[in-house]
């Protein structure tokens, strides 16, 4: 699966409050909760992305709470991929499960707001197109594949029980 | 080689007999699968789109509508709803109105629902307060309960654990929620990314059950998976009342620890969490003049009677400063009733403060205490992030109830030894 599109570039410790305020939380729907992405701390965001683009982040991405309203903001507000050094635990494990595609790297310094960058979730390899440099992170453990390319934990669990 | 404490319990739990190893991915039975009225709606529309009609284990279903209950609004109020009807449909036991209800992750413990040995999965991130009473219990988010409700597993990756040893005496008005913010200070908020984090030594062995589920319910503040002690007789003494039978897991003597810190916290005073992060830590000492708006003394971190005695000691007899508002609020009916016989809702009430109904309302600024721009708040929760309890332009700091009791009194963040 190939990704391409404009990075929207954040630091260290983005924390779940900071993707979506707890006072939003009367809602599971994603273009909803997407109108607040990021709020706190960028106001204008959600106006800012256009569809397909990209969050890239430091350490510790989506700490904090469990909200699975986190990544479905990030979805809904048209974010198609997010890559960051790495994650918080629960995010990583609700990013797979609703099929956020997301991705680790430590070369995320050589990426700038607002840079054009295509990913490549199979092969793992991140393109900057703005400053043609590419990178190779680490693909997914096998068991997280299976989750990913069934369309989630959900249906993933569907294909193992009609087995 | 041995294991540790989480080891042992997961292996205990996985659906194919034999051993885990850290970084291996297992799927895991679960004991107990929590959520609340924020999360558990996404769980059930998950569940219900499944095609799947039936829950695992009405038994094993938890369900506490806590977050925005009683209802602050007229969508919380259909999200308290989702909860009641599901739990009504599928004979859910475990179903806690207002009323009955509690801050959840001192509910549990306290009617007996997690015991030692459990896995506990929560979709709420504070479920690793159980993690105290030798219990492996995480957060998940609401897809993971949804998949649960349909087969009663998960999927884990085995994490890594750290051990902490504690050793020393702990001073008058030094407890586990100053250890804990002592430990987050000096290893960062992702200092325990991924891991288990494992709390021992003489000072733990010494803490009440209390204490030790505010160290366990921040292990996530660490980015920990879970915060565990090893059972004692503190441990089995508190969960002897209950009718299912606990059991009991320790660490082997040649178990792997990833890392291991040790600290000596003899000269421990009372820690403080400054804005913005639970890591950026300081002793009540180094905070000079910073004066607060609003008190919060409760939430699941610091809402248990132990925690209302500490505060109502310093505030008996006393008034909160003029300005100040302080919110005093138990985490369960249990306790509120309790804090009613033993007199200390009246000295909260005499001390100018509002004594509330459990919720964790104020905690995530949901209701009942919302900053405005430009406040300050002391308060015994969790987190401090950015906007966490308001406004994105007000502050809060995170103490433990004694801290934050002399401070209502005085109107600045104080050293309790100076009431």
């Amino acid at each position: 699966m190939i990704i391409k599109g404009k990075v929207h570039k954040f630091g260290d410790d983005i924390n779940t409050d900071d993707i979506i305020a707890a006072k939003y939380l009367v809602s599971t729907d994603p273009k909803e909760l997407g109108l607040h992405c990021m709020e706190t701390i960028s106001p204008e965001f959600s106006q800012k992305v256009s569809p397909g683009d990209i969050i890239v982040a430091g350490n510790n991405f989506g700490c904090g709470s469990s909200r699975e309203h986190a990544p479905l903001a990030i979805k809904g507000c048209g974010i198609s991929a997010v890559i960051a050094k790495n994650f918080a635990a629960i995010f990583f494990r609700n990013a797979i499960n609703i099929g956020l595609p997301f991705l680790e790297s430590s070369d995320i310094d050589n990426i700038n707001d607002g840079d054009m960058v295509e990913i490549d979730l199979s092969s793992g390899i991140i393109k900057n197109i703005t400053q043609g440099k590419d990178f190779k992170t680490q693909a997914f453990p096998e068991f997280l594949q299976d989750i990913v390319s069934s369309g989630g934990l959900i249906e993933y669990i569907k294909k193992k029980e009609k087995k | 080689m041995g294991n540790t404490i989480s080891e042992k319990i997961l292996m205990a739990h996985i659906a194919a007999k034999g051993s885990v190893k850290p970084g291996e991915f297992i799927e895991a039975k679960v004991d107990v699968a929590l959520a609340n009225d924020i999360t558990a709606p996404l769980a059930i529309s998950e569940f219900k789109k499944s095609g799947f009609s039936k829950i695992f284990n009405k038994n094993k279903v938890v369900l506490v509508p806590d977050h925005f209950a009683p209802a602050k609004d007229l969508k919380s109020a259909n999200q308290c709803k989702i909860l009641a009807n599901f739990a009504k449909e599928q004979g859910i036991k475990n179903y806690f109105e207002i009323g009955l209800m509690g801050i959840e992750h001192a509910l549990l413990p306290e009617q007996g629902i997690v015991l030692p040995g459990d896995l506990v999965i929560g979709a709420d991130s504070h479920t690793c307060t159980y993690g105290a009473l030798g219990a492996y219990a995480t957060g998940m988010g609401s897809t993971d309960l949804a998949r649960a409700y349909i087969d009663g597993k998960c999927w884990l990756k085995v994490p890594a654990t750290h051990k902490y040893i504690y050793k020393g005496k702990l001073n008058k008005w030094v407890g586990g929620k100053d250890l804990i913010l002592y430990t987050i200070g000096q290893i960062g908020v992702d200092g325990a990314l991924y891991k288990v984090m494992e709390y021992c030594g003489p000072v733990i062995k010494k803490l009440g059950m209390d204490d030790r589920f505010s160290m366990s319910n921040m292990a996530i503040e660490a980015g920990a998976r879970a915060g565990l002690i090893e059972p004692d007789e503190i441990t089995k003494e508190y969960v002897s009342g209950f009718k299912r039978r606990p059991k009991y897991y320790y660490s082997d003597k040649d178990a792997v620890y990833e890392k291991i810190y040790e600290w000596d916290v003899t000269k421990l005073e009372p820690q403080v969490a400054c804005p913005h992060l639970p890591s950026n830590v300081k002793p009540v000492s180094g905070l000079k003049n910073i004066k607060v708006d609003q008190v919060v003394i409760g939430s699941c971190t610091n809402g248990r009677i132990s925690d209302l005695r500490i505060a109502a000691k310093l505030l008996k007899g006393k008034k909160a400063a003029k300005g100040v508002k302080l919110i005093v609020f138990p985490a369960t009916q249990k306790i509120y009733l309790e804090a009613v016989k033993e007199g200390l809702a009246e000295i909260f009430v005499k001390a100018g403060g509002v004594f509330s109904t459990p919720t964790c309302g104020p905690c995530l600024g949901g209701h009942m205490g919302i900053l405005a721009e430009g406040e300050v708040a002391i308060a015994t929760t969790n987190r401090n992030f950015l906007g966490r309890m308001g406004s994105p332009k007000s502050f809060v700091y995170l103490s433990n109830p004694a801290v934050a009791a002399a401070s209502a009194i005085t109107g600045r963040i104080t050293h309790p030894a100076k009431i």
